[in-house]
């Protein structure tokens, strides 16, 4: 069994504690690159009020049975970087889709999200015993496509001319990782993923 | 095609509205009818009451008017058909309920969206009616809604729906290995797309 789920190499997984979550999204949505690659939404600004809002409604006033939303914190300064959810969970399939944003751009191609990753996959396969876990990335982010790649995932598809940014169409690449592709990519990780002996 | 020809009205079919208080029986028939579930989407299947799908009807068109990003029609034969063109008495403008094929998750910005079909009778399936009406829903979200492109998904079992996607001009793309368990084995989600481009080629292909 593994005492530290949650905790990683460079990172922990914490709580979505609406009083600093929601601060800390509204600084990250001021940063128009961590929106638009984050998702297909019109970046836009959103208030801290906003944010309290949908956090207290969706988190605080009930749990959702499809959507675990965690926090990102640094093991070193404690410090709230970003988030990593397991969203739109197919628990008959066994199947789920993952989000990740590091909104503190200084933390950015460090490891830290490729971190996070290794912790919410553990979580999806250890814990909550799915099968397989997806995402989507846009083409014009490799650096997390790099990240994904290190934590396991697979490229399964493009969607032709998905988005349309900054005057030409982009497309969306989606990555998927199966449960067996998990046991045998944590081999080469950190002793912290590695499956105890015994 | 012509600005004024007609949207909704094709050769054999016409896309109608939803009529709640005759199309939840309807509807609930086919819920019961697992195959039919299970074909067309990866949610659990289960039958569902005459009196739940009003209810779902209901919170259909409160997100349609709030959401803005969805457009939901019924697909109806034609003309009435059988016992329901006897009923002289009982005029009808157009016959029974077939399906439904509805234009969802429309991102405005990117002008993407996601399209679903089903044909609810297996007795009405192999006619040209669903082809028909993918052939309009594309019409729609290309010339009305002018969207640039659709996403559709479908299991690896459900080949006629692998056709039709295919003959309409849809491309496959995305192929998600084993995203399903059903039947006491594992199957792949198969994604499809189609972009403007696709979508013109495949008209003059037709004409």
């Amino acid at each position: 069994m593994d005492a530290a789920l949650f905790s990683g190499e460079l990172v922990r997984l914490v709580a979505p504690d609406v009083e600093f979550a929601a601060e800390a999204f509204y600084r990250w949505v001021q940063d128009s690159e961590y929106q638009r690659l984050l998702d297909n939404d019109p970046a836009r600004m959103v208030s801290v009020k906003k944010f309290k809002e949908w956090m207290e409604k969706d988190f605080v006033e009930k749990e959702p049975t499809d959507f675990c939303l965690f926090m990102i914190r640094m093991l070193a300064e404690d410090r709230l970087i970003g988030f990593v959810g397991l969203d739109g969970i197919r628990w008959n399939h066994g199947d789920s889709y993952v989000g990740i944003g590091l909104g503190e751009r200084e933390y950015w191609g460090k490891g830290y999200g490729t971190d996070a990753m290794r912790l919410a996959l553990r979580y999806a396969f250890d814990e909550l015993n799915l099968h397989r876990v997806s995402l989507s990335v846009f083409e014009y982010n490799p650096r997390a496509i790099r990240s994904y790649e290190k934590a396991g995932f697979v490229v399964e598809g493009r969607a032709r001319q998905f988005l349309n940014r900054d005057g030409r169409r982009w497309d969306q690449i989606y990555m998927g990782i199966l449960r067996e592709e998990w046991e045998k990519a944590r081999g080469d990780w950190p002793s912290t993923y590695r499956k105890e002996s015994g | 095609m012509d600005v004024r020809d007609s949207l909704f009205d094709g050769r054999l079919i016409k896309l109608a509205p939803l009529d709640p208080d005759q199309d939840a029986e309807v509807e609930s028939r086919w819920s019961h009818d697992a195959e039919y579930l299970r074909l067309l989407s990866p949610d659990v299947a289960r039958p569902l009451s005459a009196a739940r799908l009003k209810k779902k009807y209901e919170e259909l068109e409160k997100r349609i008017d709030e959401s803005g990003n969805q457009f939901y029609f019924t697909i109806r034969l034609r003309e009435p058909d059988g016992e329901e063109r006897m009923e002289a008495d009982k005029p009808r403008k157009m016959g029974r309920m077939l399906g439904f094929v509805y234009i969802s998750w429309i991102s405005w910005n990117s002008g993407t969206a996601h399209i679903t079909l089903g044909i609810g009778d297996p007795a009405d399936r192999r006619k040209g009616y669903g082809s028909e009406a993918l052939k309009m829903a594309l019409r729609y979200a290309f010339a009305e809604l002018n969207l640039h492109r659709l996403d559709a998904v479908v299991p690896e079992y459900n080949p006629a729906a692998l056709r039709l996607f295919e003959r309409a001009g849809f491309v496959q793309e995305v192929r998600h290995r084993q995203a399903l368990a059903r039947g006491g084995r594992r199957w792949d989600l198969l994604r499809f797309g189609i972009i403007r481009d696709d979508w013109e080629k495949n008209l003059s292909q037709s004409r």
